[in-house]
Parts: C-alpha cells; structure tokens; sequence
C-alpha cells in the first residue's frame, strides 16, 4: 500500500506543472511575435527625427494628432469599406454555410474543401486576375462596351465597388467556416422539437437556428471586418486614388516616406479604432448571452 | 407464401375500453428505410402495425432496441413518413401533413430544450406559434411550470437545470398545448433508477390530471408495467401482443413476450393426450405434456391442437410452488435439484434443474408461509395450477426475404 502514494507524490510536481509547460509555446509565440513587436512600434511612433538623421526617443504625442488630422478621411474610409465588406460576406456566406451543414448531406467535406480551394493560390495573385477579369475593356467590360450595352468610360476598377468586392471576396471564406461550425453544432432535435411545436420553416430558422449560429455570426464578422478593414492589398490592385484605404498610407509612410514614427502612429489609431468598433459591436449584440450559447 | 398471420391478437375493439372511437389508429402501418439502415436484415423497420389507442388512454409501445417502436411514434409525430399503411389521428389520415400541422406533441428522449431560451420561453413557444394572445400565453404557461413544480426555475436556462428538471421543462413544453395525444419517447431514459420511479407516479399523476392520450415508447418492461392502460410489446417490426398489463404479464401470447417481460420460464414437448375436461377442471380442455417418470405438465388445451403435436408452455416463477413429494391428480409436477438459492428480500429465486436439463426459476415469498424452503442440491418437486399453464403460440413466421411487398397483406 506505499507504493501508490510514494509514486503519486513523485508526480505530482510534474502534474501540477504540466499545463503551464503545455501554454509555455503560446506564451512565448505571443511574446516574441505580438507582445515585443507592439513595444517596439509603440516606441517608434513616439520618436521624432528623420530617416537620414536618425529617430530619437522624445515621447512626442504629437504625432498622433497629426497623423488623424491628415489622414482621417481614410480611416473612416477604411471601416466603411470593411464593414460593407463585411455585410456582403455575411449575405452570401450565411446561406452558404447553411446550405453545407443541412443540406450538402455526405458531401460536406467537399464542398468545404472547394470553399478553401482559392486559398491554394497567393492571395496578391488572386486579386491581380480580379484586376484582368474587371479591366476596363477585359474579358468582361470590353464585349459588353463592344456591344453597346456599355458607355465607353464605364469602369469597375478604382471605384468603391472594385475595392469592397475584392474584400469580400477575399475574406469570404473567413464568415462561413465559423458559421458553417455553429450551425454544424446545432443538434437537429431542435429542429424536429420546432417542427412538433407547430413552427414552419421559417419560425423554425428564426426563433431556433438562426439564434443558436449567432456565436459563428460574431466570430466570422470579428474575422472578416478586422482583417479587411486594415487591409491594404485590394485598395492598392483593384482601386484607385479615391479608394485609397488606411492600409495604403501606412504602407506608403513606411516604405516610400520613410516616416516610421507617423506610419507607426497610424498603425496604433488603426488598431485602436478596431478595438473600439470590436467592443461597441460585442456590446450591441450582448457578447455574454452569444459567448453563453457558445459553451453550452 | 403465405404471409406470417400474427401471432398477437387484434387490438381490443371492446368498446368499454375506448370509448368514442379511438384517438389515434394505425393500420397496417410499414416504414422501409430501403435496406441500407440497421434492421436492414428485415428489409423493413415496420412490417405492418395495426393499433387502436383509445381517447385519454396511456398506451405503451414495449420492446427491444430496434423493435421498431420509436419509428412508430415518430410516424405518429411525423417525422417519419410511413410507407404503407395509414395513421388516423381522431379519424383524420395523416399521412402527408407535415408534423407542425400535427395535434400531436413529442417528448423527445434527450428532452431537445432549446439552450438559448428560458424555461418559460421553452414551454411558450408552442402557444407563441399558434399565435395564442400574450396575457393567455403567460397564464398557461404560469400554470404548467406549477403542474411540474418549476415555477421557481421559470426564469432558468435549461442548462442550469438538473436531469429531472429538464425532463419536466420539456413535458411542460408539449403539454402545454393541450394536444390531442402526448408521444413520448423514452422519456426517463436519461434518469437515474431514483429519480426514474419518482417520474413514473409524476407521469401517472399528471396524464390523469390533464386527461391526454399518452403514447409511450420504453423498453423498460417494469415501467411499461407500472405506467399503462395498455401495452402493445413489439417485436421485429411486429406488434406480438396489445393488452392491459396484467393480461400481458399473466397470458403472454408469445414465447418473445413470455421472455420479454418478466422472468418466464418455457417448457415444451408433445402432446401427450388431448383428453376432453377430465378431472378438476370441468368444462375447460385440457391438454398433458408427459415428461417422463411420473412427470408431467398440465396446460389449457390450445385450440386445434390434436395429440402428437409440438407445444410450448409458459409458467411464471411465482406461480409455481415447492414441495418435498410430489402431489397427486391431474396437475403440473416437475422433478428438480435446487442449483441456487437468491435471497431478495420480500421473497427467495431458486434455480431448478429439471431433470430433462431445463432450468426454471421460482420465487417464493419470504412470509413465512412457503411449504418447503430447500437449500442448494435438495431434491424438489414443482406444482402450479392448471391454469397458469400458458401454451404459447408459435414465434411470427421470419421476416419475408426483403422486397417491395415485405409487409404481410390482410
């Protein structure tokens, strides 16, 4: 009977420290990849100085009111169009992702796997064909101007709606995974107890499916609006000087005005501007009440 | 071929029973998954049910896994679509009416609460879709939630009620729109033996106070037992036997229900003579199957049955008392050695080796007035009464080979 005990207490320090062991990758991925990265820009964008001459460590806010006074018209910008983006995700990924988990019966995987397909190929590739396919006389504009059905300076490109088509395309498959699980977890009892308590279909999606897949609809708005919003990649292929999005001027601050405090500066009004959007949208939607269904 | 006639005998049309016609009848009701589901060997899940469930009656349909019964509840819900046959509820066929159209309430097996609602809201959505008014809605439910004793929880999500408080949420749920006729799946599955006993008086209580028809699937024998008017016991996509409880237990039609429900013990031999009402029991015919070495079984003598035929006989443990001689005229005496003797309290299980190699199990009460109570290897003889010989009918005919015309026509 003194074996159990002697071995358990031998153990136990091991067993005790064995989940921290099993976070320590993450801790340490967060620090080296998010954590350190954040200081060292936070720094950055409270410098002052030049390229040429060197930046100094001042502590100097002022950047930050600069940069919003300059360039707020395309921060505003950027979360119109991210969130148009993100509504047009939602459109068409929800029926989507509906049409997976009820409907595709033992094709599921396959049709999933069609929905990541794109993926296989660079995501700059991607959005430069969109640039051929909508060129102002490509393979789609062109026959249609050809054929009168068309005014002559009708274009797609560099408008609004290049710009945001490409976002939601893109970010398409980032609404209806998370949905596509929600709904997958939504037990088809439920269904059939709506049906038994005189619920027609639409009652049944309405008051039972469509409630129990708001957590996937939370998640996949976080994924696509947060990405798209800061993206820069669609704005610079597909739009033009009027479409210019916040991603763009902090890619041009960088590496073209060689500005890294006001570029840096940028980047922290961006993220601070999500974080707030984030958090008035999880308020607006009772994140308790989506996060309880969640861990049911 | 000749299609297999059913063993079990018609459903009771006796009028005292089910007063103004029946509240829901099946007839000839088949269900083919097509072959490729479990009971594929049968080719057929349901082969042909005929059941009349009269109006405020608790009928339950009993049997094994796969028997065939919950398919038939969910053809009653609709959620199922019957392949042949009809289903009338209050004499309106329903085939075809999709189940929110249905008078008809399931308590499904895992309750099937909706996680993101309340209690109340959970049993007010029925009463909402029907568009029921506001201030009714909020009394009815108010009512319900005191029937099952939660008014307290009203306010709850289901997921922070226990088992048996979910289990009530969800009959507050059906019940609470007064159907026609309550189906309920095995409901108290999930429960523990405790608290599973305690529902089955709740059950009881509440199917009296609101006087509903109550169809309920189990494959619990004891409670099919407790809780019904009636039991239909189902066997391979067959109903073998509709009677009360009592009936069922006592007269089992077949050597299925004899094993099925209860502990049961099977003899079987030859007809030794088909003498016609000799002895005690005059008027009634009586049959003999001769064991051998002054051995024999006295049974009711089945009807068309001729001497030299094959016969099976069914007796109860409790019916059958032990003595130490063996007694005389024309009654059931069986020579045995006791191979095990189980104390269960009220009463004791022996197990008796017959000396044919049958075992056959007997209980005797513990109060004292038992003739004999033998120990471990003694010597015993068994006795019952002619009339708790049950011949049995022979085993339905095997499933037909699996084909569009499975079912058998009639």
């Amino acid at each position: 009977m003194s074996r159990p005990p002697a071995r358990r207490a031998r153990r136990r320090p091991v067993a005790a420290l064995a989940p921290y062991l099993m976070v320590l990758p993450g801790w340490l991925w967060l620090a080296a990849f998010f954590v350190a990265p954040v200081l060292v820009m936070l720094s950055l964008s409270l410098q002052t100085g030049d390229f040429i001459d060197g930046f100094r460590q001042t502590f100097h806010v002022g950047t930050y009111g600069d940069a919003l006074a300059t360039y707020h018209t395309q921060l505003v910008r950027s979360l119109l169009y991210g969130g148009a983006a993100t509504v047009c995700c939602l459109l068409i990924g929800y029926p989507v992702a509906y049409w997976i988990a009820f409907r595709a019966g033992r094709h599921k995987s396959v049709y999933l796997f069609l929905l990541l397909l794109p993926f296989f190929v660079s995501f700059v590739i991607r959005t430069q064909s969109w640039n051929v396919v909508l060129a102002d006389n490509g393979v789609v504009l062109g026959p249609l101007k050809h054929l009168g059905l068309l005014p002559g300076d009708f274009h797609v490109l560099a408008t609004p709606y290049a710009v945001i088509g490409g976002l939601a395309y893109n970010f398409l498959p980032f609404m209806v995974l998370p949905v596509y699980v929600a709904l997958e977890r939504v037990d088809p009892r439920l269904l059939e107890a709506a049906a038994d308590l005189y619920a027609g279909r639409a009652a049944t999606f309405g008051r039972v499916v469509l409630p129990l897949s708001l957590p996937g609809v939370f998640a996949g708005v976080l994924l696509t609006f947060v990405p798209a919003s800061a993206d820069y990649v669609n704005a610079a292929i597909l739009g033009g000087p009027s479409t210019t999005m916040i991603g763009n001027i902090i890619q041009t601050e960088y590496f073209t005005n060689l500005d890294y405090p006001g570029a840096a500066a940028l980047s922290f009004l961006l993220m601070g501007t999500l974080l707030i959007a984030v958090f008035l949208y999880a308020r607006a939607l009772g994140t308790e009440d989506v996060l309880e269904v969640a861990a049911r | 071929m000749a299609p297999d006639t059913l063993a079990a005998p018609p459903p009771a049309h006796d009028t005292a029973t089910t007063p103004p016609g029946p509240a829901i009848s099946l007839v000839d009701v088949v269900k083919d998954y097509g072959g490729d589901r479990k009971g594929a060997a049968n080719g057929a899940a349901v082969r042909g049910v005929d059941l009349d469930i009269g109006e405020g009656e608790f009928f339950s349909l009993l049997g094994p896994s796969g028997c065939g019964k919950t398919t038939t509840l969910r053809m009653i819900a609709g959620f199922e679509e019957p392949t042949g046959g009809r289903i009338l509820l209050h004499g309106r066929d329903m085939v075809g009416v999709p189940p929110d159209q249905r008078d008809v309430n399931l308590v499904f097996q895992s309750y099937a609460l909706f996680p993101h609602l309340s209690v109340a809201d959970n049993v007010a959505f029925g009463l909402r879709r029907h568009r029921v008014p506001k201030g009714e809605i909020h009394d009815r439910v108010d009512r319900m939630l005191h029937t099952v004793e939660l008014a307290d929880k009203a306010d709850r999500r289901p997921r922070q009620l226990s088992g048996g408080q979910q289990q009530r949420v969800a009959l507050a749920r059906a019940l609470v729109n007064r159907p026609r006729a309550l189906l309920l799946d095995e409901p108290l599955g999930a429960l523990d033996l405790k608290l599973r006993q305690s529902m089955q008086l709740e059950l009881k209580r509440i199917q009296r106070e609101v006087g509903i028809t109550f169809v309920y699937v189990t494959h619990d024998q004891a409670e099919a037992l407790t809780m019904s008017d009636r039991i239909a016991v189902m066997n391979g996509g067959l109903v073998e036997q509709v009677g009360p409880p009592r009936e069922v237990y006592e007269r089992p039609a077949t050597a299925f229900v004899a094993g099925f429900i209860g502990t049961s013990n099977v003899l079987s031999g030859r007809l030794a003579d088909s003498g016609t009402g000799s002895g005690a029991e005059a008027g009634a015919r009586t049959g003999v199957l001769d064991l051998g070495d002054g051995q024999q079984v006295v049974l009711p003598l089945p009807e068309g049955a001729a001497a030299g035929s094959p016969v099976e006989v069914t007796v109860r443990p409790e019916k059958i008392t032990l003595g130490a001689a063996p007694p005389t005229g024309r009654v059931s005496r069986i020579r045995g050695t006791v191979e095990e003797v189980v104390y269960l309290g009220t009463s004791s299980s022996y197990a008796v080796r017959t000396a044919t190699g049958t075992e056959l199990t007997v209980f005797q009460p513990n109060d004292g007035t038992a003739a004999l109570t033998p120990g471990r290897g003694d010597t015993v003889w068994l006795t019952w009464a002619t009339a708790h010989s049950y011949p049995l009918a022979p085993a339905p005919a095997p499933a037909p080979a699996p084909g569009p015309d499975a079912p058998a026509p009639r």
